[in-house]
């Protein structure tokens, strides 16, 4: 049995998304999945749901969904009020829902990425071993009023469901673990020490394929062959500026990779806003 | 004379072999040739392999624990003697309509290098291009082969919107936009085959190590194929090389 979430109002580039798109780089294709991989996986861990299960993503300002059967929903990801029926409602907490239940989110307070879980997940059409949208693959890269989407009506309520708090992360500036990129020893060492000292800031210049960061860097290293780059590689371009790639990056790219960032540092990044601080923290394999 | 080939840990689940940096066909052969074998000796163990001029990029399922010992594994991989291992390569015959109704960028092109339309058409279908990999957009080609006659600087300010299938000149390199895209190259022709379709098994129809030549086509034959194509009447002729 199939249930139908509708959209009543969308949100700011509310998307379905999951683990991203695996086995397709020769192609060109981009990863993708969801921003924040962390608060995707925590959505599914509270749900009892498969790690690969779609959640949606919102940026900044969440959707108003309406369910037409009972289920259950989490909400994860940037901190924000929400409210079912016009009730506050807690995240991290598994909502149980009946038929015609509203569920309305409001812009964030801090950070970036929100993600609404539900039970096994949402349903879109697997293109290429994934749901996430992306435009060229899935034909639209975000979901607009009206739209419908299916997810299997939960065949097992759990009596117990597990909620948490998330400690709030007081730190003014995020520090972000990076190993040395393949182009790291062409910077001179002086720049290579200013890297790690400096603070940067997160430009207005972010999407999901990339954030460019507000602080010039000196870029003693030369362009390169078109070479492969995965999300969380940090590019420096001749204008000396740093791209942190994100999870819809281009498969390839000629500019020197200066750093990579870890796999729980791009999950960090994904969350600051345009203004908002961050530090490289060297670490060794 | 051995190449040198260096060894990096790229990320968590990563580990990038890199060639010396130049484009060349001998390689292009050897890094595909070690692609084939690493993806047959690791199997499930590895997400994909990526390739790209000079370099392999394993993305393996999980965080690698042990990454000398990986290396050895690679490295006896690309050490491997390959002998004389017959590889079919394809050669692609792939039609173009080089006409100003369908090609925005035509005519400045002409007038900026100087030739006729006839001239840049007879300089870009006569060469014989070499597929590197694909990258920058799903389904875009890394072409080698571009007569220099042809190179043109990447525009300035890019275009807000290339068409899909518009076939194009950026700096030493041509290539055709598999999907619609902003781009900086100048678009010279137009391809009424898709060379992306995400909803079919084998969604690319070429692969590294092919080659395509263009064949100039009218406008109105590139609306015959346009439609034969998209029914799925269509297929672009290729031999054996």
């Amino acid at each position: 049995m199939m249930g139908k979430m509708k959209l009543l109002e969308t949100g700011f580039l509310t998307s379905v998304q999951d683990k991203g798109r695996y086995g397709y780089a020769k192609y060109g294709v981009p990863k993708s999945g969801a921003m924040d991989q962390r608060s995707f996986q925590l959505a599914n861990l509270l749900l009892g749901n498969g790690e690969n299960d779609a959640c949606l993503e919102w940026i900044f300002k969440g959707p108003t969904l309406q369910f037409d059967t009972e289920t259950v929903v989490v909400l994860t990801g940037a901190e924000v009020d929400a409210f079912l029926n016009g009730v506050v409602v807690k995240m991290f907490t598994p909502l149980l829902l009946a038929k015609g239940d509203v569920l309305e989110i409001n812009s964030c307070k801090k950070n970036v990425c929100g993600y609404v879980g539900i039970e096994n997940g949402f349903s879109t059409k697997v293109i290429m071993n994934s749901r996430s949208f992306f435009k060229p693959i899935t034909g639209s890269s975000s979901l607009q009023v009206g739209d419908e989407i299916e997810y299997k009506k939960g065949v097992n309520f759990k009596s117990k469901y597990a909620s948490i708090s998330m400690p709030l992360d007081k730190k003014n500036i995020v520090e972000l673990d990076v190993y040395k990129g393949v182009e790291f020893d062409q910077l001179s060492k002086e720049n290579q020490l200013n890297i790690f000292s400096s603070s940067f800031t997160i430009s207005n210049r972010m999407n999901r394929m990339a954030i460019q960061l507000e602080e010039k860097v000196f870029n003693d290293a030369s362009s390169i062959l078109s070479a492969p780059v995965l999300p969380g590689t940090v590019q420096l371009t001749p204008a000396g500026d740093l791209i942190v790639l994100m999870r819809d990056c281009q498969t390839t790219g000629g500019y020197p990779r200066v750093l990579q960032l870890a796999e729980s540092a791009i999950n960090k990044i994904a969350q600051i806003r345009r203004g908002g601080k961050c530090r490289f923290r060297l670490i060794e394999w | 004379m051995k190449t040198e080939l260096q060894y990096k840990r790229y990320s968590e689940k990563s580990i990038l072999i890199e060639w010396p940096p130049k484009i060349d066909e001998n390689s292009l052969r050897k890094i595909l040739l070690v692609k084939k074998s690493v993806e047959k000796f690791y199997g499930k163990l590895i997400v994909e392999v990526v390739s790209t001029y000079n370099s392999l990029l394993i993305y393996y399922v999980s965080t690698i624990e042990d990454f000398y010992s990986e290396v050895l594994n690679l490295k006896s991989l690309c050490n491997a003697k390959f002998g004389d291992v017959l590889v079919k390569n394809k050669l692609w015959k792939i039609p173009v309509c080089y006409a100003s109704s369908l090609a925005m960028d035509l005519d400045v092109f002409v007038r900026d290098k100087n030739l006729s339309i006839d001239e840049v058409i007879a300089l870009h279908t006569s060469s014989i291009y070499t597929i590197y990999f694909m990258g920058f957009l799903p389904g875009f080609l890394y072409l080698g082969g571009l007569h220099e006659k042809l190179f043109c600087d990447r525009k300035i300010t890019p275009s807000p919107k290339i068409e899909k299938g518009a076939v194009a000149i950026g700096g030493n390199q041509t290539g055709i936009y598999p999907v619609e895209s902003p781009g900086g190259w100048h678009v010279i022709g137009r391809c009424p085959v898709d060379f992306f379709d995400p909803n079919k098994e084998d969604c690319c129809f070429v692969n590294p190590g092919d080659r395509i030549q263009f064949i100039s086509i009218s406008e109105k034959k590139y609306n015959e194929i346009s439609s034969l194509f998209f029914h799925g009447l269509y297929t672009p002729e290729f031999v054996f090389e």
